[in-house]
């Protein structure tokens, strides 16, 4: 994992126009964000409006069944939600979620592997010993340990109001360690080279060294890991809120979705549980293909 | 190799400490204890009692030494919600969740080793193409979303299999064992494919990738050169060297199949430690939640420390250095 | 030798048990929630009582139709208008083989007295019970108690000598979180013995050949094993897969696809129950409102816009599916003193309702916490969430705490609530047991804490009638006084379906509680 990247960020493009997997995934990936991002436009109503929901409307068919409905072109639900907007807002949520806590792992993860790989010593045994130590255990159960012990700290009424923060917070921490392994190997393998140890002669202050130099070289790698590590935050979020400790129903992200769309699996109402699950395999096959693309051309090695 | 062992050890001995402080701190700081067996409404006397009888007044130190002591001797105290005793209820449910985590366990590593080596062989046929496909939609697809899907195929549409429950247990002892009725095992497919199909396509890109990798090396191409078969060569020389790394990763693997088990036994509604503890979260649980987490952190432990050792014994270069 | 031994062992099992299955009637149902406890006395919650009439028997037992039959008691006469006597069955044994006899009616009785009891509000009226000879029995009553007879049926009859063995002669303290031998273990005169309880996973019957009630009801179930499955789609799928014989709680969107598989029989009745939400008016402040020094539910302008706001017919149109009635009193059809005339919801007016808060001070409204139970009624969680979008369009903005029932019924017991979705199934048949539970301010399941003498009045006053017309006008009376007084949001009526498998009849009960000494395997 210390290898020095083969590939540069600079000479991807090229590769990229030239690999039909990355073009499309990065196209349908695309599409989701773009569709999370402008849901408020897009959308016909907001599904998190309790307000804005009318019973009436309830179980309308897609479009192109009988009963079908011009308002409501994927259907809505028990309650009168419209699925597209749902989707497009439950889609959004899952993003938001999965690219905070994708940050926050790598944030965290990015700089105790700095500090760990260049000030080395008694810190940087403590900090990879516990790295390893959470390594043992499987993100998805710290994932569940943290958001229980959040549940069983925070007064029920406020539950709902933090449980995104929560969700972030609780798969954020699960996944620092992968950052800060890979950094700080890489880190350590800098700090050898000579121009790090010419600066550090000419007297540059150590967070500077770290920050302008040694960084920008780590980037690519934690860019691979972080694109790998999204798919894995969106599933993780979705069988949070499928086990009924994540997104509430009054704010579904995908998971909550398909969680309440489970109940009319046999009802004939179909859609409201097929085309949540339909998105959230197809944006996580999307980020999957993407990310493992970027992984064989940036660093083969890494793994 | 004496040294390696002791590091772990004492490794394993910091990671038992530390999911003990963590439940202990649980156990005691999240919520009140006292309100939580006493009710809102109990006397200023009784809880003051209480209290004393739980040595809440005692110190930090002395709290936590007779916390773990409990632990070690399986006592974790009173569920909250199901008012019985945790360890026996952990130990009702434990024979569950090891049944099925063995059992996909064996069929993830069968399957995934097997279909690895096919497709590393034949890289070019259009059936290991196909395989490699599906095994990323695989990875990509949620296990409770895969769930779902087999329930309504198999046990709705087809009728083949339950889609619920264990079938027919059999007490052995204190063991129950849904292993030996026709029930039984009919009841364990569905989950157990469920939980090791992630497993499964991760094992099975592994074995695959290691195969190319050992089958490009030299001494695979000097065999070749010497004129071994490429039965003889795939077997003999690829296979066991592909096999380290392959048997570290499953031991892992097997961690993680106990964590999604918790997913798998919420959708077959498996009466397991899995299901035990998802409810426990949604409860505020906490008396389970603190004991699951320290028995799981056991098992991780020992499955590492497992890992470890058996890593030490196949690979002759670290034999080499102890002796 | 060790492995061979547990081989052996469970290969032997194995054939016990494969034989046994094939000479034996299994029934095997689901539920979503499991019974809260095994103390029967502890509870007066349906699944617990559902478990306690398989196991134990009361004086008088009922029938599926809800028509009272003897239990343990073969006849009773009233010696004077406060005192009732009864006359024991002769030669009944427990199941743990301990004889039957009136000390274990007055033990249980005074069991059922107990502060930790949930059944001591319906039997409030019994001021004594005295043994008169070992087959005979007397209840003495505070005043006449015109219904004394149904109420006692709820009073199941538990060993004096088994419980004090056990330590259990005083009633669980559920909301205490207690643990007794009796949570798990039940002793009782019934058509089945209790084999195998495990909470949340499985509880098995086996019959009782020794039941003294064998030779009227006849019945051929060898063996119950219930399942809870929360899961609604899970439970339909064990249906259609064929893994279960009944299913109490069939969710109301699938009930189509179950018919149309041509294996289950789908029996529907209107059930003597009323789903509702309450309002705590009594309360100085909410305490989940960030309106503070004043309870914006002690305004009956309020309760009414309240009442406005819910549309009860989208809520049974489209949540049940029509498998529930709109209701707009809490006494339900088929109980005495049901009155249609005035079991109608205020119509619903959303522009109406924001006018009325508008004119209690509140033109924007206020915020408040709805709580919710996920898994005891039918559909309970999304017309919860249906419920919010609806008080939002007049400005109410409740936030919803979805809760399991064992979490839930603490907190309406407790009154730790300000505003919950509840439900009430008779106990008796007779109007008075809905008033005097849902209005009397001592009653554990009010949580409203609504105050209003002259209702309380007619309600005591109903307890002690005779006279049978007389008393009529004091139930309409008290039932319309506590519909115009809004303190509830009546929500509907629901209609009991069971599905069950061709081939299996289980009669089906108009309170939801199953009675399996009546159903059978064969036609």
């Amino acid at each position: 994992m210390s290898d020095a990247p083969l590939t540069t960020p600079g000479t991807l493009w090229p590769r990229f126009r030239r690999s039909k997997i990355a073009v499309g995934a990065t196209m349908v990936t695309a599409i989701i964000v773009l569709g999370g991002l402008l849901a408020p436009l897009l959308a016909s109503q907001n599904p998190f409006d309790p307000a804005a929901l009318d019973l009436s409307n309830s179980l309308i068919p897609p479009l192109w069944r009988a009963g079908g409905d011009a308002r409501f072109l994927l259907g809505s639900d028990d309650q009168g939600r419209d699925m597209l907007s749902a989707l497009l807002y439950g889609s959004r949520i899952s993003l938001i979620v999965g690219i905070a806590s994708v940050i926050f792992a790598a944030v965290l993860g990015v700089a105790v592997g700095l500090v760990a790989g260049y000030r080395g010593g008694w810190l940087d045994t403590l900090a990879m010993r516990l790295a390893d130590v959470q390594l043992t255990i499987p993100a998805i159960l710290i994932a569940l340990m943290v958001d229980g012990l959040a549940r069983a700290a925070l007064p029920p009424a406020t539950h709902d109001a933090v449980a995104i923060y929560v969700l972030i917070f609780s798969i954020g921490i699960a996944d620092w360690p992968q950052y800060a392994r890979v950094v700080r190997a890489a880190t350590a393998v800098q700090k050898t080279l000579g121009y790090v140890s010419a600066a550090r002669v000419m007297g540059v202050p150590a967070p500077i060294i770290v920050l302008r130099h040694i960084l920008p070289n780590v980037l690519t790698s934690v860019m691979v890991l972080a694109t790998l590590g999204l798919a894995l935050a969106i599933i993780s979020e979705a069988t949070l809120s499928f086990l009924g400790v994540g997104m509430p129903p009054t704010a579904p992200s995908l998971g909550t979705l398909i969680r309440i769309g489970n109940n009319f699996l046999f009802s004939g109402e179909w859609w409201i549980t097929l085309f949540p699950s339909l998105t959230l395999v197809i944006l996580a096959l999307a980020v999957n293909m993407l990310g493992d693309w970027l992984r064989d051309a940036l660093n083969p090695k890494l793994r | 190799m004496a040294r390696h062992l002791l590091r772990r050890l004492i490794q394993a001995a910091a990671v038992m400490i530390l999911a003990a402080l963590v439940a202990f701190l649980l156990f005691n700081y999240v919520g009140d204890p006292v309100s939580n067996m006493l009710g809102q409404e109990a006397s200023r006397e009784s809880r003051e009692a209480l209290r004393d009888q739980l040595g809440l007044n005692d110190s930090f130190i002395v709290q936590f030494a007779r916390f773990a002591g409990h632990a070690v001797e399986g006592d974790f105290g009173i569920s909250y919600r199901l008012q019985r005793p945790v360890a026996a209820l952990i130990v009702e449910r434990l024979p569950a969740t090891v049944e099925l985590v063995l059992a996909s366990a064996l069929f993830a590593v069968v399957l995934g080793v097997g279909l690895g080596i096919f497709t590393a062989i034949r890289r070019e046929s259009w059936i290991s193409r196909v395989i490699l496909a599906v095994s990323l939609v695989g990875v990509s697809l949620p296990t409770f979303v895969i769930g779902i899907g087999l329930i309504y195929l198999f046990a709705v549409t087809l009728g083949w299999l339950p889609s619920f429950g264990r079938g027919d247990v059999v007490a052995v002892g204190w063991w129950s064992t849904g292993l030996v009725t026709a029930s039984g095992l009919k009841a364990l497919i569905l989950p157990a494919v469920t939980l090791g199909l992630f497993q499964m396509t991760f094992i099975l890109r592994l074995v695959r990738a290691e195969m190319l990798d050992v089958l490009g090396a030299d001494f695979i191409r000097t065999a070749r050169a010497m004129g071994l078969t490429e039965r003889m060569i795939n077997m003999k020389y690829a296979l066991k060297n592909a096999g380290l790394p392959v048997i570290t990763i499953i031991g892992l693997k097997l961690g993680e199949l106990i964590a999604f088990s918790i997913v798998t036994e919420t959708v077959f509604q498996w009466p397991g430690m899995g299901l035990l503890f998802i409810q426990a979260v949604s409860f505020a649980d906490i008396p389970i939640m603190a004991a699951y987490l320290f028995m799981v952190a056991f098992v991780f432990v020992a499955i590492n420390l497992i890992v470890d050792l058996l890593y030490v014994a196949l690979d002759p270069r670290l034999r080499g250095r102890a002796a | 030798m060790f492995t061979t031994s547990i081989v052996r062992a469970a290969a032997l099992s194995l054939v016990l048990l494969s034989s046994a299955a094939r000479a034996e009637n299994v029934l095997r149902w689901a539920s979503q929630g499991d019974a809260m406890t095994m103390d029967s006395h502890s509870q007066n919650e349906g699944q617990t009582r559902t478990f306690a009439q398989q196991v134990e028997d009361a004086l008088i037992n009922r029938k599926p139709d809800l028509t009272k039959v003897p239990g343990l008691a073969v006849s009773w006469k009233l010696v004077d208008p406060k005192t009732w006597e009864f006359k024991l069955r002769a030669g009944v044994k427990f199941h743990d083989g301990r004889a039957f006899t009136a000390d274990d009616v007055v033990f249980s009785f005074k069991r059922a007295l107990m502060p930790t009891s949930d059944l001591k509000d319906l039997i409030s009226s019994v001021s004594d019970i005295v043994a008169v000879d070992p087959l005979t029995v007397r209840i003495l009553t505070k005043a006449p108690d015109p219904i004394l007879l149904d109420e006692i049926t709820n009073i199941f009859i538990m060993s004096r000598g088994w419980s004090e063995e056990h330590k259990v002669a005083v009633p669980q303290n559920y909301n205490g979180g207690e643990e007794t031998y009796a949570v798990r273990h039940k002793n009782g005169t019934g058509p089945f013995k209790l084999d195998l309880r495990e909470p949340d996973v499985r509880t098995v019957m086996v019959k009782n050949p020794d039941w003294w009630g064998l030779k009227d009801e006849p019945h051929n179930i060898d063996r119950i094993i219930y399942t809870p499955i929360k899961n609604p789609a899970t439970r339909v799928a064990a249906l259609l897969s064929g893994e279960l014989d009944f299913l109490l709680d069939p969710p109301v969107q699938d009930i189509a696809r179950i018919e149309s598989s041509g294996m289950f029989k789908i029996e529907r009745a209107v059930s003597p129950w009323t789903i509702f939400f309450g309002m705590n008016s009594g309360r100085v402040e909410l305490a989940s409102s960030s309106v503070k020094g004043k309870n914006p539910f002690a305004d009956i302008r309020v309760r009414r816009a309240m009442n406005m706001a819910i549309d009860v017919n989208s809520i049974t149109q489209r949540i049940m599916r029509g498998f529930a009635q709109p209701a707009g009193n809490l006494v339900p059809p088929g109980v005495h003193g049901y009155d249609k005339s005035i079991d109608t919801h205020l119509a619903f007016d959303a522009d109406g309702a924001k006018k009325l808060l508008a004119e209690a001070g509140y033109p924007n409204g206020f915020d408040v916490r709805l709580d919710c139970p996920n898994d005891r009624y039918l559909n309970d969680e999304p017309i919860c969430q249906a419920a919010v979008g609806m008080l939002a369009r007049i400005g109410v903005k409740a936030t919803l705490d979805l809760k399991p029932r064992t979490l839930h019924f603490p907190k309406v017991q407790t009154k730790q609530t300000d505003f919950y979705m509840y439900g009430w199934g008779t106990d008796t048949t007779d109007a008075h047991n809905h008033l005097y539970f849902l209005a009397a301010p001592e009653s554990v399941s009010n949580a409203t804490q609504y105050t209003d003498k002259t209702l309380f009045d007619l309600i005591n006053a109903m307890a002690v009638e005779i006279d049978p017309a007389k008393r009529d006008l004091l139930i309409k009376d008290a039932s319309t006084r506590l519909r115009d007084a809004y303190s509830y949001i009546p929500l509907y009526h629901p209609e009991i379906a069971w599905a069950t498998r061709k081939g299996v009849t289980v009669p089906i009960t108009l309170d939801n509680l199953p009675h399996f000494a009546y159903a059978r395997f064969g036609n």
